[in-house]
């Protein structure tokens, strides 16, 4: 049964759930407590669990995410709320030289059952140390998996999901998301991690996108289809593992592919899928594979800058129709 | 300390303008003239304009995201802030940075950082360069006690001590770091002590004195010459308004905003001063009134601005011939 609600809700639900469920589970951030969370995805968990599982940490990124590493190696599964991707710099040792590493230097003795969820994202006039999207680098790392949801039902699912998976899960919320309403059906059945779905069948040429992304690729479809052009747009879900096989077929129906990323083009998540496909399906090709990513520039403050540099649905119709031809 | 009438008259004018400027800024951020994030320094203008008022021109500051106060008492324009925030070209940091990251080289005003505790390595390395080359300066690095769970505190502290480096450190000590009060995070809860802990000469003082914040400076950018050595100042002090303009402040009572209200800067300076018997010379609607034309100048300035062409988006990523 589907009912209308938020992504910071479906988040909320999700943590809820889980912690209801499981005694092992707990949120450990900062203001994830008296504050209510500073997106407000835990406001009133405090009341309910309590601070020994709603835990307020101090300013210490690089401890708290580690101690989040060492309580799952303790049968914990800790949720860790890292405020934003921007702060998460502070702990990527932890992340990269511990979470990601552990089980494979122990020759496989030590998993680490930890989820780390933080925003991320640019659009609201934060500027070049509040505004980046770094997912892609995360999924350079072997030993994480990176999900990305976009979409309400995701929000939900992907909390449950990365609890039950026995290795380090980074989930990346965008910030611009957490207003966003839609419908969650909780009992559905949760789509697995390394799933890509389609969001939008077509024919003439595939999207490719994740995150925010989604939403810029489906108002993009909704006028290239004035146009006649009949987009396919997929959702990755997952930046690691990716779902290579999703991907393909739908080029082996197009032949055309737009990759839409806010990250920087620059060794990225974008050109990382471009190398795949012309790896698995060159030949599938009837055009040059395309991208709209962020200008490679630290965001700038002042909004028609930002605007300039970010996606848009309008540079990914102008680039989908310069390579139907129709510009 | 001493105090003559000027002085008197300047912090308390440089006070009532960081005060002015920012009740400004919060109308403009109504107005969606000014955006992203804004951090009010309300209620805390006495350790800026205390500190401030120790340096040399020669000095180098390096503040947080809450840093309109440091700003325009360290001497950055009015204008080129208010431009800033607009984000227009004339700004100090061209639009790029906005009320987070002011910058202003000719003041040697080095941000606006808006990652806590992430400008103290770089105050370390800016009074080394001081110290490799003989120079006889101080570099100030002013911050929250938020930043003192952060490994670059300590980190910084003892490179600082170790090396013996012109810095000093103050910290804002506004007993909560967004909405998580330094009780629940902090085993020890006199920052100063932590300072102590590195061999770091430290203190703790009233950050809501003017006059307490001044001397304190003061003494302690004398010692920093003399000894060639760190110094630390604990301020305690009270923001009065939200952490930022989102911010429903559930994690506090009404009851102690109001307490500490009772202990505004501005107020209890004006007191002091009627102690002294200085107060009656000071024309408080005067001062308003130029404090008034300044902001109204500022704001007219940011209108009036440009904004950076599209094109030139991806410029400052990389040094330009004329960066040397
Ligand atoms: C490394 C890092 N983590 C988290 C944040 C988000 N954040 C911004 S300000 C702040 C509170 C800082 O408090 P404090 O240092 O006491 O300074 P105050 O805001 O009280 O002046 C937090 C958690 C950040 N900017 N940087
Ligand atoms: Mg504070």
């Amino acid at each position: 049964m589907d009912n209308i609600t938020t992504y910071r809700e479906a988040v909320k639900e999700a943590i809820r759930k889980a912690m209801r469920e499981d005694e092992r589970v707990f949120l450990m951030g900062e203001d994830v407590g008296h504050y209510g969370g500073c997106y407000a995805v835990s406001m009133g968990l405090l009341d309910e669990f309590g601070a020994e599982r709603i835990i307020d940490t101090p300013l210490s990124e690089s401890a708290f995410t580690g101690a989040g590493i060492g309580a799952a190696m303790n049968g914990m599964r800790p949720i860790v709320e890292i405020m934003t991707v921007n702060f998460s710099l502070l702990a990527l040792d932890q992340i990269m030289n511990n979470a990601a590493t552990l089980l494979h230097m122990s020759g496989g003795q030590f998993n680490v059952p930890l989820v780390i969820r933080m925003a991320t994202g640019g659009g609201k006039q934060l500027a070049a140390q509040h505004s980046h999207s770094l997912e892609g680098w995360f999924a350079h790392i072997p030993g994480l998996k990176v999900l990305t949801p976009a979409t309400i039902q995701d929000a939900y699912e992907m909390v449950g999901l990365a609890l039950a998976d026995p290795d380090p899960v980074l989930i990346f919320e965008n910030a611009l998301l957490y207003n966003s309403k839609g419908s969650l059906d909780v009992h559905a059945t949760p789509t697995p991690i390394g799933k890509a779905l389609i969001h939008k069948v077509g024919k003439d040429i595939t999207i490719v996108s994740y995150g925010i992304s989604l939403f810029k690729a489906l108002e993009a479809s909704k006028t290239l289809a004035e146009d006649g052009i009949d987009a396919e747009v997929i959702d990755l879900r997952s930046l690691r593992p990716l779902d290579d096989e999703t991907i393909m077929n739908s080029i082996k129906k197009t032949h055309k592919v737009i990759i839409v990323d806010e990250g920087w083009k620059s060794g990225s998540i974008s050109a990382e899928i471009m190398a795949r496909i012309n790896e698995q399906a060159f030949y599938e090709l009837d055009a040059p594979m395309e991208r709209v990513c962020t200008a490679e520039v630290p965001i700038p403050y002042a909004k028609h800058l930002e605007d300039a540099a970010l996606p848009n649905p309008e540079k990914i119709v102008a680039m989908a129709k310069k390579m139907m031809g129709k510009s | 300390m001493e105090l003559d009438l000027n002085k008197a008259k300047e912090f308390y004018k440089e006070m009532l303008l960081i005060r002015r400027f920012e009740e400004k800024c919060v109308e403009l951020y109504s107005n969606q003239k000014i955006r992203g994030f804004l951090h009010l320094y309300i209620g805390e203008e006495a350790i800026a304009v205390g500190v401030m008022s120790a340096l040399s021109q020669e000095d180098a500051v390096f503040a947080t995201y809450r840093e309109h106060g440091h700003a325009i008492a360290h001497g950055v324009s009015a204008k080129s802030m208010m431009a800033e925030m607009f984000g227009k070209m004339e700004g100090c940091s061209r639009g790029r940075g906005g009320s987070m990251h002011l910058f202003d080289g000719a003041t040697r005003f080095y941000g606006g950082s808006a990652i806590v505790a992430g400008a103290l390595p770089l105050a370390v390395g800016m009074a080394l360069a001081d110290k490799m080359m003989k120079r006889n300066r101080v570099t100030v690095c002013i911050f929250g006690d938020g930043a003192v769970a952060e490994g670059e505190f300590h980190e910084s502290l003892n490179l600082a001590a170790l090396w013996k480096l012109p810095v000093l450190f103050v910290c804002e000590n506004n007993r909560y770091a967004m909405g998580t009060a330094l009780k629940y995070t902090e085993s020890e809860t006199d920052i100063y002590k932590k300072a102590a802990s590195y061999k770091i000469s430290s203190k703790q003082i009233d950050g809501m004195s003017v006059m307490d914040v001044a001397q304190a400076a003061k003494e302690a950018i004398a010692s920093i010459h003399k000894e060639q050595a760190p110094m630390f100042l604990e301020c305690l002090t009270y923001r009065f308004r939200a952490h930022s303009m989102f911010d429903a402040e559930l994690y506090r009572q009404k009851s102690e905003v109001e307490e500490w209200k009772r202990k505004d800067p501005l107020t209890l300076f004006e007191n002091s001063l009627k102690d002294k018997n200085m107060w009656s010379e000071i024309d408080r609607a005067e001062m308003e009134d130029e404090i008034k034309n300044t902001i109204d100048e500022a704001v007219t300035f940011a209108e009036n601005g440009t904004l950076e062409p599209i094109e030139d988006l991806e410029r400052f990523v990389y040094s330009e011939a004329s960066h040397g």
